[in-house]
Order: structure tokens, then C-alpha cells, then sequence
């Protein structure tokens, strides 16, 4: 490991010390945002496969029964008969503090009556019902958009800031230790340098004296 | 906040959607996809995309997930599921967590 590049001086060792422990505790606070975000995120992902798995089952289904039931009417019909919905999909569109990553977080305010945008002669009755399905679907989707994309964001964040611990475990703590003891050493040399200096200088001033 | 939601879809798949409330754009093929999606990323907070439209935009998405909003959401088309959201979880999963906690029971 190489030690930082500082002039051995106790001005540095006492910079070198506090920048140690804060380094410390931050890679202590670092690894504790770690270990909760993970927690929260196994369990988002359980929930995020949950989700997943009706939605798509769900989805599949009645989109099958809306291909067979509009497979009789001709393309301008179909585009006819929707082209002007009769409901929207209302929500609010919130954000969200997981462990200082933005989440989104969507309530849905009214979900739908079940109005079909056409006339009933319009289309046949499958296609009423497939239509109904996924009306309900989409209330459900919208929840699985805010669980998926919390996930996602999570997975990132949580990547971004296993760097980070690792950065300050294996090389900056290391360093910090290592350019702590070096300059702890050299003082200690100075220090005896200095005193078996002054011995030597006394020795010779006792021999003067002595003749 | 109030935010608009779409679906972006290959076929008459779509138009089911937009009886439910949500604006339908139709693209046949990728390009027009990833065109499209890039025009209305801003203008809306959920945007629904069929899996196999989602499989080649996948750069797209991973660079929307910056940020809050939008959401894309890749759903099952016409055809049913692609297993792109399946193959995105897992990717997250072992991204974050270095192991498969989900999926690896099933396989064996």
C-alpha cells in the first residue's frame, strides 16, 4: 500500500488522525445505509416478483381476449370505437425517501367505473369484458411501476455505495494507518537522533573540561 | 403531483389500455419505438412499454432510471411475456445482493 505523500511533521500527524476517524465513522455510517438498504431491498424484490407474476398472468389473459374478440371488427372500427376514452387514470405522483435515494410513490385517487369509451353495439361483449379486465389491471400496474422502478433505483444506489465502503476499507483507511505510523516512526527517530546527539555533545564538552 | 401515463405498443394490443384511461401510441418497430419514447419521456410519469419493444430500448431505460420519473414499465404484449422483466429483476438482484434469491429454486 503507498502511503500518502506528507512531510513528517505533528501538524500532519494531527490532521492524518482526525481525517482517520472520520474516515471511520463514515465508513462505519456508510456500511450501516448498506446493510438497510439491502434489507429493504430483498424484500421490495420479493414483492416486485409478486406483483410481477399476477400482473403478467393477468395481462396476458385479457389481452388474448381482446385480440379473439376484436379480430372480427376491421381497423377502422377498432379505432373508431376507441378513440375517445371516457376515463383517465387518475393518481398522484408522489417521491419518496428510502434511505436518501428519491423513490416515486403513486397513490391511485379513483380507479375506474367500468364505462366502456364505445357503444355497447359498437364491439362484441368479449371485447367488453377484456376491456374491463385490463381497466382493472392497470390499477395493479401502477403499484408494480412504483415497487419496479424502487427496485431498480435501490439496485443502483446500493452498488454506488458498495464502492464507496470498499474505497474507504481498502484503500483510504489503509492509507491514512499506514502515513500515521510512518510519520510516527520518523518522529520517534528525530527524537533519539536529537538525544543521542545531545549525549555525544555532552561527552565531548565533559572530555574538554577534563584535560 | 398529477402525471400522465402511456403505453407504448407494436398492433390493436394498445388500444385495450386506452379504454382504461391511458394514451396509446402505436409503434411497429424499434426505431419508431425509441423515437417516440424519447419524445414523450417528459410529458408523462408512467409509460408502459410492451416487453418486446422494451428488449432493444433496454439503454434507454436503464438511463430513466436516474431519476424518479418517468416510469417505464415493460408489460407483456400481445403475444404474452418475453421474461424481459423477469431477466431485469434478476439482473438487479445480482447487481445489489451478488446472489439470486428469487429465480434459482425454479430452475433446478
Amino acid at each position: 500500500m503507498t502511503r500518502l505523500n506528507v512531510n513528517p511533521t505533528r501538524m500532519e500527524l494531527k490532521k492524518l488522525k482526525s481525517r482517520l476517524a472520520t474516515a471511520v465513522r463514515g465508513h462505519k455510517l456508510l456500511k450501516d445505509k448498506s446493510d438497510e438498504m439491502i434489507r429493504r431491498f430483498s424484500m421490495l424484490i420479493k414483492e416486485n416478483k409478486r406483483l410481477r407474476d399476477e400482473v403478467e398472468s393477468e395481462l396476458s389473459d385479457g389481452l388474448k381476449q381482446f385480440a379473439f374478440a376484436t379480430a372480427l371488427s376491421s381497423k377502422s372500427e377498432m379505432e373508431k370505437a376507441f378513440s375517445m376514452p371516457r376515463k383517465h387514470v387518475d393518481a398522484d405522483f408522489g417521491i419518496k425517501n428510502i434511505m436518501s435515494v428519491e423513490v416515486p410513490s403513486i397513490t391511485v385517487t379513483e380507479s375506474g367505473d367500468g364505462e366502456m369509451p364505445y357503444a355497447y353495439a359498437e364491439l362484441t361483449s368479449e371485447a367488453d369484458y377484456s376491456v374491463k379486465k385490463i381497466s382493472k389491471v392497470i390499477d395493479k400496474l401502477m403499484l408494480l411501476a412504483e415497487v419496479e422502478k424502487t427496485v431498480a433505483m435501490l439496485a443502483i444506489e446500493i452498488e454506488r455505495n458498495k464502492r464507496r465502503v470498499n474505497a474507504l476499507e481498502y484503500v483510504l483507511i489503509p492509507q491514512l494507518g499506514e502515513t500515521i505510523s510512518y510519520i510516527k516512526s520518523k518522529l520517534d527517530e528525530n527524537e533519539r537522533a536529537a538525544t543521542t546527539r545531545l549525549m555525544k555533545v555532552k561527552g565531548m564538552i565533559e572530555e574538554r573540561k577534563a584535560q | 403531483m398529477k402525471g400522465k401515463t402511456a403505453i407504448i405498443g407494436r398492433g390493436d394490443g394498445v388500444l385495450a389500455f386506452k379504454a382504461g384511461g391511458v394514451d396509446a401510441y402505436v409503434c411497429d418497430d424499434e426505431p419508431k419505438a425509441r423515437a417516440t419514447l424519447k419524445k414523450i419521456a417528459p410529458s408523462y410519469s408512467v409509460i408502459f412499454l410492451t416487453d418486446d419493444l422494451a428488449e432493444g430500448l433496454d439503454d434507454l431505460i436503464n438511463r430513466m432510471n436516474e431519476s424518479a420519473y418517468p416510469i417505464i414499465v415493460p408489460v407483456p404484449g400481445e403475444n404474452g411475456s418475453t421474461g424481459y422483466a423477469k431477466t431485469k429483476m434478476k439482473e438487479q438482484m445480482e447487481r445489489a445482493l451478488g446472489v439470486d434469491i428469487l429465480f434459482q429454486r425454479e430452475e433446478r
